[in-house]
């Protein structure tokens, strides 16, 4: 065994650095799931009847609704009795400023690189932060109801802007999209909330940090962000959860709507447990995220770094309703040890002269599978329609996989789809030459990755495109051998 | 000191010995050409020297500077001043040539207890270089060799070692593959970087590039063994009389 080999296999053994659980005093209600459970959970939020009518609504459809099963993943069926649908940290007053916010809570948030104090945070970065079911903090928040603009908790939305709440819930995602998106709808917690008016662009980052903490608890967040005409906002979210055997469950749903000439740019790194290297334990990440270019020249960017989870089963789309919007899709899934991923994008061309890209980059190592899905579908209006695609797979080592399933349903001959799909294998060769210039093997491999993502990379807002590097060197520790 | 004893080495690669034996002496300021007909092991030498994986030295022993060479991974090899100019240079997709270079001078640099370039410091340096080697800056921002040409990979090859100032040069088959001009480029590079420090060891099938870049002493080599060893004029009787003359010794 040469020394790169064992190098190798001491990085292997580095820990999920986020893996840890912050010992606070939380109320998670009984493990199950029924109508009373939906009824308390809308209840302990204090929500309005026609919310709750409309969970108990997604809740009725989901029990008739079966698990999908056409994805390309392998996982034990999930007993979802066995699951505690909603658990916060106990408060002891109501939070009214960042002061009131659980020392423990504010801790483990500084611990993973978010401080909440806002003199502390990066420039230019608004956060949001949830911790479980629930959203413990949200920074900035007066500088941009200056501007109009709405940046607060699901939760918050729900009682201080209700008429918007219920003009855009479930109008991208309805509760009947699919299996988990009913779930969600019936059982979610909180999650983030943005409004930016008429002709405003958002001078900040929005961000939202995201964190389970509670055991044998699952996390349902709803995400809803409006950009009205010309409005611009840049968002992004990334996701950690502490080391467990078991798995959990983290089925989230995220809406997004555009009028026009309205831009919104969603960024996700996504670092959720990914499991140990024998497999056991991790998140499954079983996401509904889906964008309405409403308005005419609108525009959406999915950017996503998919490092963590066990599972992920997502597929971040856009509906190019408006004439002459555009939907992008940008994305690196990794999938090391026994990670599973099966993702990609759904873009939908209703408008005239809508555009569509999509840059899809897959790297597998150790026993990681990981497979694209996406799907263009050009409607029978959609006039000059363009769509190009791009989906390229890296494999490190000899036992991962990767697989590409595009879908085309053109309905307009005026439509141009480009696709192109490579797959190539990280060379010994290409390492060895990076390492006779003098790099070591960590730093060969990272510039190799990197080099192999950076379409997507340059894509993210500039302090997170950092972080994002950072993060799948870390994730690909010990693929080569 | 000497810069390089190679002493009795055995090499193996996909199982099957290659080198049987080898010994080569180098010392600084010296360049040493390897010929011998296709298959002998020139290139074997090369790549074991440099440490690449899938050659594996069964027995003898490499000193650099009165160092275990072997004991060293390839990259702190090239860090403690050993470069190797690839026959077939690789492509890395995406990484920007001039970023690749900084990363590299800088590895080494942190190595040596030198303070790491800034962008404008390595800036100078690069422009300073890539004049004898005609860089474009074109080549410099495109990924490393993606799309290069035969003639722009070899030469970015010997960039890449005038900027990292290696003590002991290793050039496998850089004459492979050029015209008459880049050749003549590629020769002119080496020949700048000779001193009383640094050696070369110059790995080549043709004696065509030994008019270019003359060497101090010529090694042939065959099965594995270096069969004879002589002054420049030994390469010339070898491209007059072939390797069969060797052979048949």
């Amino acid at each position: 065994m040469s020394t790169a080999t064992e190098t190798i296999e001491q990085l292997a053994n580095r820990e999920y650095k986020y893996g840890f659980v912050t010992e606070v005093e939380s109320e998670t209600i009984a493990k199950g799931l029924n109508e009373d459970i939906v009824r308390l959970i809308s209840e302990k939020k204090n929500e309005p009847a026609w919310l709750l009518e409309w969970r108990l609504k997604a809740y009725r459809l989901w029990l008739t609704m079966k698990e999908p099963t056409w994805q390309n993943v392998k996982y034990d069926p999930i007993n979802y009795q066995d699951i505690s649908y909603y658990s916060a940290p106990k408060k002891k007053k109501a939070l009214n400023s960042l002061d009131d916010v659980d020392p423990e809570v504010k801790r483990t948030f500084d611990k993973l690189g978010i401080p909440l104090e806002e003199q502390k945070l990066l420039a230019g970065v608004a956060v949001d932060a949830v911790f479980d079911s629930v959203s413990v903090a949200t920074t900035f928040r007066e500088k941009l109801a200056n501007m109009g603009i709405i940046f607060m908790s699901f939760s918050e939305a729900v009682q201080h802007h209700p008429e918007l709440v219920k003009k855009y819930l479930g109008s991208v995602v309805p509760h009947t999209d699919n299996f988990f998106a009913a779930l969600n709808s019936a059982v979610f917690s909180d999650g983030s909330f943005v409004y930016v008016p008429k002709g405003v662009r958002c001078p900040m980052e929005l961000s939202t940090y995201f964190r389970i903490n509670a055991k044998e608890t699952g996390q349902f967040e709803r995400t809803l962000i409006i950009a009205d005409e010309g409005a611009y906002v840049s968002y992004l979210e990334g996701c950690t959860a502490p080391m467990r055997d078991e798995n959990q469950l983290h089925a989230a749903v995220v809406e997004l709507v555009a009028h026009d000439d309205a831009t919104i740019k969603y960024s996700t790194i996504q670092n959720w447990y990914p499991g140990d290297k024998e497999g056991k334990g991790g998140i499954y990440n079983f996401v509904t995220k889906r964008g309405l270019c409403q308005g005419r020249r609108s525009k959406i960017t999915w950017t996503q770094v998919e490092t963590g989870s066990a599972i992920t089963w997502k597929y971040p789309g856009c509906i190019l309703q408006g004439d002459g919007s555009i939907g992008e899709f940008y994305s690196v899934a990794t999938t090391n040890n026994w990670q599973q991923a099966d993702t990609g994008t759904k873009m939908v061309h209703l408008g005239k002269n809508t555009r569509s890209t999509i840059v899809s980059k897959g790297i597998s190592a150790g026993h990681g599978q990981n497979t694209y899905r996406g799907l263009v579908r050009i409607g029978k209006n959609a006039a000059n329609a363009r769509n190009y695609s791009q989906c390229d797979s890296l494999l490190i080592g000899d036992k991962c996989g990767a697989h590409t399933f595009p879908y085309l349903e053109i309905r307009n001959t005026s439509a141009r789809v480009e696709h192109e799909a490579s797959t190539s294998k990280i060379g010994e060769d290409q390492i060895f030459y990076c390492r006779s210039r003098g790099l070591n093997l960590e730093d060969s491999i990272n510039m190799i990755v990197s080099g192999f993502c950076k379409e997507v990379f340059r894509e993210l807002p500039m302090e997170f495109a950092v972080e994002a590097q950072k993060l799948l060197s870390v994730s690909l520790e010990g693929s080569v051998g | 000191m000497s810069m390089l004893d190679v002493k009795n080495l055995h090499v193996t690669a996909e199982g099957k010995e290659i080198l049987k034996g080898l010994d080569l002496h180098v010392n600084p300021g010296e360049v040493h050409a390897i010929m011998g007909p296709n298959g002998s092991g020139k290139s074997t030498l090369a790549r074991a020297l440099s440490g690449h994986p899938q050659y594996a030295v069964t027995e003898g022993e490499v000193l650099f500077e009165g160092r275990d060479l072997l004991a060293m991974d390839p990259d702190e090899r090239a860090r403690e001043g050993v470069f190797m100019a690839f026959q077939y240079p690789v492509e890395i997709a995406g990484v920007i040539n001039a970023n690749f270079l900084k990363a590299a001078l800088n590895a080494k640099r942190k190595h040596l207890g030198q303070p790491e370039f800034d962008a404008m410091e390595f800036l100078q340096l690069v422009r300073e270089k890539s004049k004898l080697l005609e860089i474009e800056d074109s080549m410099l921002k495109r990924a490393v060799n993606e799309g290069f040409s035969g003639g722009e990979k070899k030469r970015n090859e010997i960039f890449h070692m005038a900027l990292l100032e290696p003590k002991l040069a290793i050039l496998d088959e850089t004459d492979s593959g050029l015209d008459i001009d880049a050749l003549k480029l590629v020769a002119a590079g080496v020949n700048a970087m000779r001193s009383p420090d640094r050696a070369f060891i110059v790995v080549t099938h043709y004696q065509r590039l030994l008019n270019y870049i003359v060497p101090d002493f010529v090694h042939v080599l065959s099965g594995g063994r270096i069969v004879k060893s002589g002054g420049k004029e030994l390469a010339l009787e070898l491209e007059a009389k072939g390797y069969g003359w060797i052979d048949a010794a």
